[in-house]
Order: structure tokens, then C-alpha cells, then sequence
């Protein structure tokens, strides 16, 4: 799986609660979700992240409550894909489940800045940085992670699971 | 995790495929996934007895969108035969879990919010999830898990007259940093854990996630029989199992002697920025709030009344106190707590998570400053992402309150006529 993408940055600890804020949990349609988007930190985000970009997170990157409601934002308004220093263990699941790509990488946060031009290798763990002409290797997910990655989400790779059962 | 997943040892960074025991969602949690389960293709649960579902988030419904989840929901649980906890019935998810016995020491539990962790008080482990997984966990009652590692935490000392276990998990906080448990397990060990009551090791594991962990986990003993007792017919495992290895393998511990520790405040916006109270005198408040699954239990609220009693709170803060439960609730309406709060001015509202995620009740403006015995001050965490959250003890909550300036309980208290 590679994605090509645009790179928008944060910094540490970006928390679920800024990524959407708890006053919109009672929408469900990922749409509308995605219409407040990272609104905690920069209401316009939505706007730009309609061309399809790729994160870059600090540290900690989604850090709080459980709500999935995050994920589904980051991946409605346009988000291909984080790539973050670490991520909270709930966010980095949820992300996965909802079938948007995360990984973590060490070092990503100096190796990109905001608008690079980037190439994500999520099966090799590769990183390339086509503005610097740089690349960095992120983490290998484990072959299973992949492919719930591929079939889009854990409820489509368990519908093929419980289907080949 | 070795014995859920069928195994005599199990080793961290290892990967399992656990067979659950419990698995709970809440009304801003439950109809994600619910929409999920119904795409997945089955049309029963794995077990409809190990499923629970609690309505406490945004309840009563505040708004026509929450009461129509609100309606999906007890559709759903009626359909698959869940045991529902509705408006009044039950309280915050993680009082009422173990207040109805849904958590056995040694349980493998899993729930949709990310506080699911506070179980581990009971040694179970238990740790959070996000909806579509527990959609995944209704159709097959399995999870994956990584084992954690474990980070130590050795407690002494006695507790000084207002310091209180949210004291010192905010004094954990700050030393192992907001991600430095990331995916570990965290043990709270020692005397002054063994000493501690149920409610303040609820406390203690309830925040084991600000720190980034997995699961929060005190040994069971005979503080956690007394308080299963008479809640569930469900037979508890022998603890000795569950005791952590005389040999075990830490990967860090800390040791922490709590008699010197002062009333901590951590201050916005993170929670692993913590101050002694005394040194944020000067900041001035406009809304106190005692409640939430973090400090809205009997003991706490016993706590406030005792700082609260016979005072009134100052003029130009609104607090509010919310039992986190109903059992919660009756007690201190039995105990006379309810009145001392009146009393003072503050408005006790039925048990709901309210203003602690900013869903409604006692949102903040611009510029407001709240300080509150919940569990996260992150930007926008109550309301307005110009207002700002401090957590603390319900002591410290309580005696702030009343001055309208963030004050240290035992100074107040020292200077009571």
C-alpha cells in the first residue's frame, strides 16, 4: 500500500478532544464529522485537507478519550494517512479499524515539513520525502494489520474472515 | 492475557487473540457500534449476557440527536436481549460497572471509553477500545492484544488530612509524563495502596490512561471482597492467581512516599502539568465541578460536604456536584450530603458525565476558568477551547469554591472559626 500525499504538521500530544471536540459526538454521519476536523487547533483544517493530505504528528498523537468519531473526521475531511513520532494506543486501533493508515516513525517530525511532497511504503515501512529528496523508515505493521488496512476497515476484513469460515 | 487466550505464559510485545468476558459501550460510543455489527453479516451477539450497555454521557438526551441514539440503543439491547442501564437507572459507566457487579477480579473486560481502565482497581484487566472493535467483540467475543510490559509503582506513607489518591495519581502523572506508559500495564503496589479503600484505587487506575497505558491494575485482597459482596452470584477466582510474580520483570518502577505529598492541581492543557495548589493561588475561578468516574463517588462527595459544611460557596462561582451514580446519589441524600451542597449554593444535578467532555451541563465561555475533579483540562475539553481546566482533589475542588481562587483544602481548613 503506498500513498502519495501533501504533508500537513502538528506538534505533540494532539489530543481527541481538538481533533473533535465531545459537543459533536452525537453526529454519526462521517460527513458531518468531518466538517470539524481538527477544529481545536485550526477550524480551516477541513478546508484544507480536501485535496488529500498526509498528517505528521509529534508525540502521544491522539491521546484521550476513545471516541472514533477522530479517526472518521481525519479520514472524511481527506486525511490519507498519519504519520506520527507515537500515537495513543486507542487512536492508533480505532484509525486501523476505521481503515485509515497510521504508523509510527521516529524522527518524522524534522524530516517533514508543512506542503513536502510525500510517499508513504506502509509494506516495506518506507518514507520518502520527494521535496528533499530524503527518506526515513517508519515501523513494519504486522501482516494482519495490513491487511485490515486493505480490505478497508475491521468490518470488511471480518466479513471476509467469517465468509472463508 | 494467558488465560484468556488459552495459554499457561504469555510474554510482552506478544500478540494474542483473547476470548473477552465483558464488553461495554455508552451512548456516544454504542451506536457506532451498533451500525457496525449490523454490516458485519450476523444477526445475534456471541453472548448477550456478557454485553452491557449504559446510557450516561449525554443523558437525560440533550438534545433530539442524542435521544434518537438513545432510542437505538435500548432498541438494539432489546432485540439481542443486553441488560440496559437507562435515565436514572444507573449512573456513570464506570461507577456502574463494578457497582452491579459486571467486574470479577481476573475478568478479561473490554469497553468502548477510553477509562474502561478504572476496572483494574478490582484486578481485572480491563482496558479501552474504540466502536467498531466492540462491534468485532459482539459478533465473536475475541480481541487481538499486544501484552504490555509493566511499569511499578511502589506507594508508602500515610496520606495527609486532605490528600486524597487524586493527589497523588496527579503527582504520578507529572513524574512518568502524559505518554510515558504508552502501551504498558501500570501496578499500583505497595502499603499505602494496600491501606487505600475501593474508591480511591478507582481513582488511581481511572487515570492510568492520561499517562498513555493500557490498563491500570491493583492486586485484589480483601478490600475488594467487602466491596463485591452482595453486588454478584458470579464466583470470584482464588487471588492468589492473580498476584503479581514474587520474580516479575518490570521494565521501570517508581517509589513514592505519599506523607510529605500536598494537594496537586494539573494545569491546562495537559494533565501531566501539575503544580502544588498553594502555588496557583492568585488564579481565580468562575464554575467548580465535583463529579465524574474519576471523583464522583461517596467517599468524594463525603470529602467535599466536609470542606463545604456550614459555608457557602463564593458568589461568583457556579458549582456543581454530580453523584456519579445513583446508589451514589441515595447514600448522600441519606447522609445529608445533598442539603450541605444546597446549602452552599451549589447545584447538584442526577448522575451523568456532564460538563467532565463537554457535551452539556455546565459548559464553559471564553475566558472562563473551571476547576474540576475530572480527569482530562485538554483545549476545549468543557466547552469554549478559550477557557481553561484545572483538575483536582474534590478537597481542593470543593475549598476553591468557596474563596473563588484555586486554594489548598488544608489551608482553608486551618483557618475554620
Amino acid at each position: 500500500m503506498k500513498i502519495h500525499g501533501k504533508a500537513i504538521k502538528f506538534g505533540d500530544n494532539v489530543d481527541t478532544d481538538v481533533i473533535l471536540p465531545g459537543k459533536y459526538l452525537t453526529l454519526i454521519d462521517p460527513s458531518e464529522l468531518a466538517r470539524h476536523a481538527l477544529e481545536g487547533i485550526d477550524p480551516s483544517f477541513p478546508e484544507k485537507a480536501k485535496r488529500g493530505v498526509i498528517i505528521i504528528g509529534g508525540k502521544n498523537f491522539g491521546c484521550g478519550s476513545s471516541r472514533e468519531q477522530a479517526p472518521l473526521a481525519l479520514k472524511y475531511a481527506g486525511v490519507q494517512c498519519v504519520l506520527a513520532e507515537s500515537f495513543a494506543r486507542i487512536f492508533f486501533r480505532n484509525a486501523i479499524n476505521i481503515g485509515l493508515p497510521v504508523v509510527d516513525c521516529k524522527g518524522i517530525s524534522t524530516f517533514a515539513n508543512d506542503n513536502d511532497d510525500l510517499v508513504a511504503d506502509f509494506d516495506l515501512g518506507d518514507i520518502k520525502n520527494l521535496t528533499t529528496r530524503e527518506s526515513i523508515h517508519a515501523s513494519r505493521l504486522p501482516q494482519f494489520i495490513l491487511e485490515i488496512l486493505t480490505d478497508g476497515g475491521l468490518i470488511e476484513n471480518l466479513r471476509k474472515r467469517l465468509k472463508k469460515k | 492475557m494467558a488465560k484468556a487466550s488459552g495459554k499457561d505464559l504469555v510474554h510482552p510485545s506478544e500478540i494474542v487473540d483473547a476470548n473477552v468476558d465483558v464488553v461495554m459501550v455508552h451512548d456516544l460510543t454504542g451506536p457506532l457500534a451498533v451500525e457496525a455489527f449490523k454490516k458485519i453479516g450476523v444477526d445475534k451477539v456471541w453472548d448477550n449476557k456478557k454485553i452491557v450497555i449504559i446510557l450516561d454521557h449525554q443523558v437525560p438526551a440533550e438534545s433530539v440527536k442524542a435521544a434518537e441514539l438513545h432510542k437505538m440503543m435500548r432498541k438494539f439491547a432489546k432485540e439481542q436481549g443486553i441488560v440496559l442501564y437507562d435515565v436514572g437507572k444507573g449512573g456513570i459507566c464506570h461507577q456502574v460497572m463494578p457497582e452491579k457487579g459486571h467486574v470479577i477480579p481476573g475478568n478479561l473486560i473490554v469497553g468502548a471509553d477510553s477509562h474502561t481502565c478504572t476496572y483494574g482497581a478490582f484486578g481485572a484487566f480491563a482496558t479501552g477500545i474504540g466502536s467498531t472493535e466492540a462491534a468485532s467483540v459482539f459478533a465473536t467475543g475475541k480481541i487481538w492484544l499486544k501484552v504490555p510490559s509493566t511499569v511499578k509503582i511502589n506507594v508508602k506513607g500515610q496520606f495527609q488530612n486532605y490528600v486524597t489518591p487524586k493527589d497523588l495519581i496527579l503527582h504520578i502523572i507529572s513524574e512518568v509524563g502524559a505518554d510515558g506508559a504508552t502501551y504498558k500495564s501500570v501496578e499500583f503496589t505497595g502499603p499505602a495502596i494496600k491501606n487505600m479503600n475501593m474508591s480511591g484505587r478507582l481513582t488511581l487506575c481511572n487515570m492510568a490512561v492520561e499517562m498513555g497505558a493500557k490498563n491500570g491494575v491493583v492486586e485484589p485482597d480483601e478490600v475488594t471482597t467487602h466491596f463485591l459482596k452482595g453486588r454478584t452470584n458470579k464466583s470470584l477466582p482464588t487471588f492468589d492467581s492473580l498476584k503479581s510474580d514474587p520474580n516479575a520483570k518490570y521494565e521501570k518502577e517508581i517509589d513514592i512516599d505519599v506523607t510529605e505529598l500536598l494537594p496537586q492541581v494539573a494545569v491546562p492543557p495537559c494533565v501531566d502539568n501539575v503544580k502544588a495548589a498553594s502555588e496557583l493561588a492568585n488564579e481565580r475561578i468562575e464554575q467548580a465541578f465535583i463529579g465524574s468516574c474519576t471523583n464522583g463517588r461517596i467517599e468524594d462527595l463525603r470529602l467535599a460536604a466536609q470542606i463545604l459544611k456550614g459555608r457557602t460557596v463564593k458568589e461568583s462561582v457556579r458549582t456543581l456536584v454530580i453523584p456519579a451514580s445513583k446508589e451514589v446519589y441515595s447514600l448522600a441524600l441519606k447522609e445529608g450530603l445533598i442539603e450541605i451542597f444546597t446549602d452552599a449554593g451549589a447545584m447538584v444535578c442526577g448522575s451523568t458525565c456532564g460538563p467532565c467532555l463537554g457535551g452539556h451541563i455546565g459548559l464553559l465561555a471564553a475566558g472562563e476558568t473551571c476547576i474540576s475533579t475530572s480527569n482530562r483540562n485538554f483545549i476545549g475539553r468543557m466547552g469554549s477551547k478559550e477557557a481553561n481546566v484545572f483538575l483536582a482533589s474534590p478537597a481542593t475542588v470543593a475549598a476553591s469554591a468557596v474563596t473563588g481562587k484555586i486554594t489548598d483544602p488544608q489551608t482553608l481548613e486551618a483557618n475554620r472559626k
